[in-house]
């Protein structure tokens, strides 16, 4: 970072310099745009986040009760799957970033809505398993805490995925109502596409412990 | 950069553009108006929560006190943490980090002039929202748990207990579970404090957020990491500590949210709960929590004491790196605080070795202060004096603490007196001496005018005897025994006369508060101007006029060295000593000069009505939590969020200048509304 300030003694800044932009002095300092760092700084907060969540079910996951705890209901082969269509969608918000920096307008909006579908189907995913555990197997939010740690885990993701969702269908409709997407959306983009990968990253962890290691 | 030219100037989200007045508060992004508000409501709070610790110290000034009832005492030492943590230390803290860190690094503004905004308008309604139990809590009596003969064993003893003040939050500032939980602290007080708490920390963690890109991005041309003043270091140390403990203390107070709402088992040890989960995930936060309340104090007196010395910092470089090892270092001690909790033995010893781990580099900075102040020419001014007050009751604070590291010393005094004390030497003694340091040191940057040196002495002279007078016999208190939240003593155990004192003192401290307050009105409007330089500083926002125009630079700054402003008006002789330069006083009148011209217009961020509108979504939500039984909460629950997500989708959409608008401002200055982000 210091190559980037080396100034000469009583060098001068030129007085029109603040006038090219309109609320930075001189430059974003590291290079990054000041959005971009933002959501860095934030994901990095949510790593905790779900840590303490993961933490908690890693507790109690493991315990006996007296109902029916997740650990003995997991259905893994559909769980599987619904992970590798979330997965998937990570490879199609790359997709459409790639498709924004190469100017094509209508594959970014292809990708963007296959993002989000396949997002939503995740979401159709965790609905059916929800609705599965609390009718099939009686498992609600109040029956033992490691089924309240599950839900509240499961379902602050779940709260995440669908956000994330409402972004991208918001960047699909400016897309559609200016004809693509500007420079600046461009950046918004990248920032719905890194909080993206973020809650897919999120979703590997739970369900490499939760899931697969919580079951066995 | 935003690219903003192809965007069309909206006619229906305009950006409000007042800039004195009522609307130019409400709808400001200027991190000098949004600090100068931080700053009024934490001392507002401030009154509360010591008018809270006076009626405590009423209550306890002899054995078998009758002023409160046992429900009101627990109400009030709760509240009285709660508002001076989260209320008062933490939003002066603010104030000082939105007014000054942009100034000290150069800049014109937050990276995220808006969402600083957001943070203020959060932080203000959650605070609100805490103490608006007493208008919108549950009314009726808190009732007292019956076992099966009847008689009541926990939870109120006396049904006459539940007064106005006993129906404000009463579990402890943690609010440990299962006490807070839904059996033994039934009614909403404990609602409010677990919602209010939840809405001040997202304010924590946006500011957090904002900050922490300020620093890396928004320094001027020079300014280096290793440039900047240590105040900026300690305010991204803080922000960091901000954003990796305020998520865990987010997710237990979901979950102890769940617990009394919706009837999740998480901590109620009749379902299968774990308690101590509570206290491991409050602590977690609550450890760092106290870095937060101490290291911005440290990093104001690392900017009075070398000023005030006329000497630069002794090692600067070790004062850095010390206050981000004791960020660092404060992540891995907090079971420190669990030591009774029956936490196993290798984890008490561990915990125990951590914690003097962290003495080290509390020590090197004591003694780099200790190194500033070797051999200076030292100024007693009333700055100065509080910074030595805090170094001073720092130290006996830091030691007392210490002595919790050994475990079976801290078995002795847990839960006593002696824990009391020690916590306010650091607190009150530091965090608090520090901050009115820095009060007393940037008041002419933030009003043109000094506060009154006299009244300022006499402020310290009358809080100092006071502080001591309350805290240091609070060491002997627990030492024999004498337990905390407990709302009387009886006469034989010889507390009383010690007890005296300590209210005595706890009165003698509200003195020297009204001093201060006094001065503060006084010298706002009669103070003597302070022109540009009065402490004859060494950091950058001394190089602009008093108080700081609102475009803060008038040309944008360049770094040359540490202590930038001090070498461009000293030099040394042979021996080292510094020598001000011939021409000192007139760079100092032709910046005063050129600082107040600016030679080119310049942009400054636009005014917005949405953070204030996205902000007060937030606490109608957490009404709808509490009253979600009921057809008015759950109306709340669709009203909070359709606020919230309105004035989102406003804030996205409304322009982000309007090019053809143009205001005069200053002399030669010209504002023009322009972008935030």
């Amino acid at each position: 970072m210091a190559d980037t300030f080396e100034i000469e003694e009583g060098a001068e800044v030129p007085e029109h310099a603040e006038v090219h932009d309109s609320h930075h002095l001189v430059h974003e300092s590291t290079g990054i745009d000041n959005r971009k760092l933002g959501m860095w700084v934030f994901l990095s907060s949510e790593f905790l986040f779900f840590g303490a969540f993961i933490s908690n079910y890693l507790l109690y996951g493991g315990r006996d009760f007296d109902s029916v705890v997740p650990r003995d209901i997991y259905d893994i082969p559909f769980t599987s799957i619904s992970s590798f269509v979330l997965l998937m969608s990570s490879l199609t918000m790359v997709l459409a970033h790639h498709a924004l920096s190469t100017g094509d307008q209508n594959g970014t909006k292809t990708w963007l809505m296959a993002t989000a579908l396949l997002g939503s189907v995740f979401l159709g995913g965790q609905v059916f398993e929800f609705t599965e555990f609390i009718v099939e197997y009686d498992m609600t939010l109040t029956s033992n805490p490691a089924a309240s740690a599950f839900y509240m885990l499961t379902g602050f993701h779940g709260t995440h995925v669908a956000l994330g969702i409402v972004m991208l269908l918001s960047l699909f409709g400016i897309a559609r109502r200016e004809g693509g997407l500007s420079e600046k959306h461009g950046m918004n983009l990248e920032l719905v596409g890194l909080y993206w990968h973020f809650v897919d990253i999120i979703w590997i962890v739970i369900f490499t412990l939760v899931y697969l290691i919580g079951a066995a | 950069m935003t690219t903003t030219a192809s965007r069309p100037a909206s006619t229906i989200f305009r950006r409000p553009r007042s800039t004195e007045g009522f609307w130019s508060w409400i709808t400001t992004t200027d991190h000098k108006k949004i600090g100068i508000m931080y700053g009024y409501a934490a001392f507002f709070f401030f009154i509360i929560g010591g008018i809270e610790a006076l009626l405590l110290r009423i209550q306890l000034a002899g054995p078998n006190g009758s002023f409160l009832n046992a429900g009101e005492y627990n109400a009030m030492f709760t509240t009285h943490g709660v508002t001076m943590i989260f209320l008062f230390v933490m939003p002066v803290s603010a104030a000082f980090f939105n007014y000054l860190l942009p100034l000290m690094i150069g800049a014109r503004d937050v990276a995220f002039p808006r969402m600083n905004a957001l943070s203020w308008w959060i932080f203000i309604f959650g605070g609100l929202f805490l103490y608006s139990v007493i208008f919108f809590g549950d009314p009726t009596p808190p009732a007292g748990i019956a076992d099966s003969s009847g008689a009541i064993v926990a939870g109120n003893l006396d049904p006459t207990d539940a007064t106005l003040l006993a129906g404000l939050p009463d579990g402890g500032w943690f609010l440990y579970q299962p006490n807070a939980g839904p059996a033994y602290s039934p009614g909403t007080a404990v609602d409010f404090a677990l919602i209010g708490l939840q809405i001040l920390g997202i304010a924590s963690l946006i500011s957090a957020i904002n900050f922490i890109v300020t620093v890396f991005n928004m320094r001027a041309e020079g300014m280096r990491l290793l440039r900047m003043p240590v105040f900026v270091w300690m305010t991204l140390v803080v922000a960091f500590l901000l954003l990796f403990s305020l998520p865990i203390i987010a997710v237990a107070l979901f979950m102890a949210t769940f617990d009394r709402q919706f009837g999740t088992l998480f901590f109620q040890a009749t379902g299968g709960g774990d308690p101590v989960l509570w206290q491991h995930m409050f602590w977690l936060f609550g450890h760092p929590e106290v870095y937060i309340l101490i290291l911005p104090a440290m990093g104001i007196v690392s900017e009075v004491l070398p000023t005030n010395s006329r000497k630069p910092l002794f090692g600067y470089a070790a004062i850095v790196f010390a206050g981000a090892a004791i960020a660092f270092l404060g992540f891995g001690v907090w079971a420190h605080h669990m030591f009774s909790s029956g936490i196993p033995a290798v984890a008490q010893a561990a915990f125990g070795l951590s914690t003097m781990t962290i003495a080290v580099p509390t020590g090197i900075k004591i003694f780099n202060w200790m190194g500033t102040m070797w051999g200076g020419r030292l100024r007693f001014n009333t700055a100065m004096m509080f910074s030595i007050g805090f170094v001073a009751m720092f130290v006996i604070g830091g030691l007392s603490g210490v002595t919790h590291s050994i475990v079976p010393s801290d078995w002795q005094q847990t839960d006593t007196y002696y824990i009391v004390a020690h916590f306010h030497y650091v607190l009150f003694g530091g965090a608090i001496f520090g901050l009115f340091s820095g009060i007393y040191y940037w008041f002419p940057k933030i009003t043109g005018r000094m506060l009154n040196e006299k009244l300022g002495k006499v402020h310290f002279w009358v809080q100092f005897i006071g502080f001591n007078l309350t805290f240091a016999p609070m060491h002997w208190l627990g030492l024999q025994g004498m337990v905390r939240r407990t709302w009387r003593y009886a006469p034989e155990t010889g507390l009383g006369p010690w007890n005296l004192a300590v209210t005595i003192g706890a009165f003698t401290i509200a003195t020297g508060v009204a001093i201060f307050w006094f001065n503060w009105i006084y010298s706002k409007r009669k103070g003597e101007p302070s022109g540009l330089d009065p402490w004859d500083a060494r950091t950058i926002e001394w190089t602009i006029p008093n108080p700081t125009p609102a475009y803060n630079f008038a040309t944008p700054p360049v770094i040359h060295s540490l202590d930038d402003f001090w070498h461009q008006k000293y030099t040394e002789d042979e021996e080292g000593r510094p020598v001000r330069k011939d021409d000192a006083d007139d760079l100092v009148a032709r910046l005063d000069h050129d600082g107040r011209n600016p030679k080119s217009p310049i942009h400054m961020p636009a005014p917005s009505y949405f953070p204030i509108l996205m902000a007060l979504g937030l606490p109608l939500i957490g009404y709808g939590i509490i009253y979600h039984t009921t057809l008015v909460g759950l109306a709340l629950l669709f009203i909070g969020p359709l606020i919230t997500i309105g004035a989102l989708i406003g804030w996205g959409i409304e322009p982000l200048e309007e090019p053809e608008e143009h205001q005069e401002h200053g002399e030669g200055g010209e504002l023009v509304g322009a972008g935030a982000h």
